[in-house]
């Protein structure tokens, strides 16, 4: 059963040779041995036990099964389950149950999956280290020094570290797709509106999108299959047909016009991993596909319009974090600082509760976004910001044109060390620099394995592809996975 | 440009954040950091360009103006900081 994916495990559990009881035993067994990783901030054993065992008693008396019935799946813990912890790794949320479940937890539980526990992630999703995280940082399962990125880094940890086959994570500006590339796991990043966001605890609205992370392209499609579709609960969820994306993953794509944008090849690019990414060039000339060089000339104010738009829209979602209808209140908030004494006990109250509940990053981005969106700035920054970020949609438009496909780094570096850059926001941010325009532009991307470093670090190969082509975008990726054996190396932990 | 404590003072106000004295300090010169990096997005030339707020344009979706079901009273004030058995407590607001 070690590093199974959900489709052999689907296979075993179907063909009746294991149970999802022994199944979640076994990765309760290896978590729990692996606890020093810190890669779940809440798993219940009884509770997936419970779940695996209500999934065997259906299979046993022949009754009909969902597309991942008895498959463990590790829960990003920014997704609302009802009646179950979570804190979006904030203090904040220290004690929040919700009271219904997300649209995608739905969809799990009505495909059988076993929810497997609620993983560690940056604050609010805010970071790209999964140190911002208030209950201590998550390891790299390649090098326990290091960080898994950020913010689905728990997520991406209980993958590569074999603590659940599966798991989900969300993506604002990079935050599946980073994690997957250093921890040497696959991570998708649906289209905008693909997969609802109803009961995803909001960071910037217009930029997050859930999606899955897994040890290969196969478990992408299926999990990819369970989550996607309309939701009337999110208004930006788009009504389009699911394609059978596990059905044509093997089918080669018809045409393989794959793009290489220069500007993915710049100043601070790590040597070894932009080898790795010419060699994954190499190998897709070998398997017949036509490079082709493309421009995203606008894609270098990607970070800058990101860190406008991101943090305008997080002081407003995060502006229900008060004090009165859910989250930290502070027992006291009597003037303590010069200028307190003339605010009204309900603000201060509100300004109190929010100084304990929010760490450091997520203070700093709500102000950014405040100053961002105040009078006399909002022209300047936040108007500005959202024409730079439809010259950067148009250059993916003219791109595409040309090309099925865009290729390139995921991260501009292996994973880094813990404690590297926490003390210059700046450096963090530029960690999405790959991943940020996407999200930007609303469309799909995806990182899987294409190489280590010398010291067995996992560096990500990035494919990006228009407004709802997962279909081929996945089919494109396939290709490159057969080819290679990179997504089948597992870190030696011990 | 430069944003000086006091300004940064005021936004925290803005954003309802208690900052300490440190923090104003420290925060003031990582946001004066960041405003100097974003602004390179005055370079590019944006005339005639229309803002976009969504990267996948969305229309307004309508539903009917009928009532639906609601999360119940109980579940609503479960995970309230401070309540009576009807009604979220805040501080007094008037006087």
């Amino acid at each position: 059963m070690n590093n199974a994916t959900a489709v052999s495990l689907l296979a075993q559990l179907n063909a009746g040779e294991v149970r999802s009881e022994d199944v979640v035993r076994r990765y309760l067994d290896r978590a729990e041995s692996h606890k020093r990783l810190n890669v779940f901030v809440h798993l219940d054993p009884e509770r997936a036990l419970d779940q695996a065992r209500a999934v065997d008693a259906r299979r046993q008396a022949g009754q009909p099964v969902g597309a991942l019935a008895g498959v463990p799946v590790a829960i990003k813990d920014l997704l609302c389950v009802e009646g179950e912890p979570t804190t979006c790794g904030s203090r904040m949320l220290r004690t929040f149950r919700p009271p219904y479940d997300a649209t995608v937890i739905t969809k799990l539980k009505e495909a059988g999956a076993i929810l497997f526990g609620k993983t560690n992630m940056d604050e609010f999703a805010m970071g790209s280290s999964t140190e911002n995280s208030a209950y201590g940082p998550t390891l790299n399962p390649w090098d326990e020094e290091r960080i898994p990125g950020g913010s689905s880094g728990g997520s991406a940890a209980a993958v590569a570290a074999d603590f659940a086959p599966v798991s989900l994570g969300s993506d604002t500006g990079g935050s599946i797709r980073q994690p997957a590339a250093v921890c040497g796991v696959v991570g998708l990043k649906p289209t905008y509106g693909r997969v609802s966001r109803y009961g995803l605890i909001a960071f910037a609205s217009s930029l997050d999108q859930i999606g899955p992370f897994t040890h290969d392209l196969a478990d992408a499609a299926l999990l990819l299959k369970v989550i996607s579709g309309h939701d009337d609960r999110d208004a930006t969820s788009v009504d389009r047909a699911v394609p059978d994306y596990p059905a044509t993953l093997d089918k080669t794509p018809g045409s393989l016009r794959i793009g290489v944008a220069r500007e993915f090849f710049g100043e601070g690019l790590d040597p070894e991993v932009e080898t790795a990414v010419r060699e994954a060039i190499r190998i897709y000339q070998k398997a017949g596909a036509i490079i082709e060089d493309v421009s995203l000339p606008n894609s270098k104010y990607g970070v800058p319009a990101y860190y406008i738009v991101a943090p305008a829209e997080c002081s407003s979602n995060l502006s229900r974090y008060d004090g009165t209808i859910f989250g930290h209140r502070a027992e006291d908030w009597s003037p303590k600082y010069p200028g307190e004494e003339d605010l009204h006990p309900l603000v201060r109250m509100m300004m109190a509760s929010r100084a304990e509940g929010f760490g450091a990053e997520v203070k700093r981005r709500i102000m950014l976004g405040t100053f961002a969106l105040s009078a006399g700035y909002a022209d300047q920054y936040y108007n500005q910001a959202l024409k730079v970020r439809r010259l950067i949609r148009n250059g993916f438009d003219e791109a595409f044109k040309k090309v099925d496909v865009i290729l390139g780094p995921t991260s501009p570096s292996p994973a880094f060390k813990l404690g590297e850059r926490t003390a210059d926001p700046l450096a963090m941010y530029l960690s999405d620099i790959y991943t940020i325009t996407a999200n930007l532009a609303g469309i799909p991307g995806l990182s899987i394995p294409c190489g280590y470093t010398r010291s067995n670090l996992p560096i990500g190969l990035q494919l990006l592809a228009p407004a709802f082509a997962e279909e081929n975008l996945l089919r494109t990726a396939r290709v490159f996975e057969r080819e290679t054996d990179w997504h089948a190396r597992r870190p030696g932990l011990s | 440009m430069s944003l000086s404590t006091d300004d940064v003072a005021k936004v925290a106000v803005l954003a309802r954040l208690r900052l300490s004295p440190d923090e104003l300090q420290t925060f003031t010169g990582q946001l004066n950091s960041i405003v100097d990096f974003v602004a390179q997005l005055q370079e590019p030339d944006t005339t005639d360009v229309e803002p976009l707020a969504h990267g996948v344009e969305v229309r307004n979706v309508f539903r009917d103006d009928v009532r639906g079901p609601a999360l119940p009273r109980e579940a609503a004030l479960s995970n309230a900081p401070k309540r009576n058995p009807d009604s979220f407590l805040v501080p007094a607001v008037l006087d």
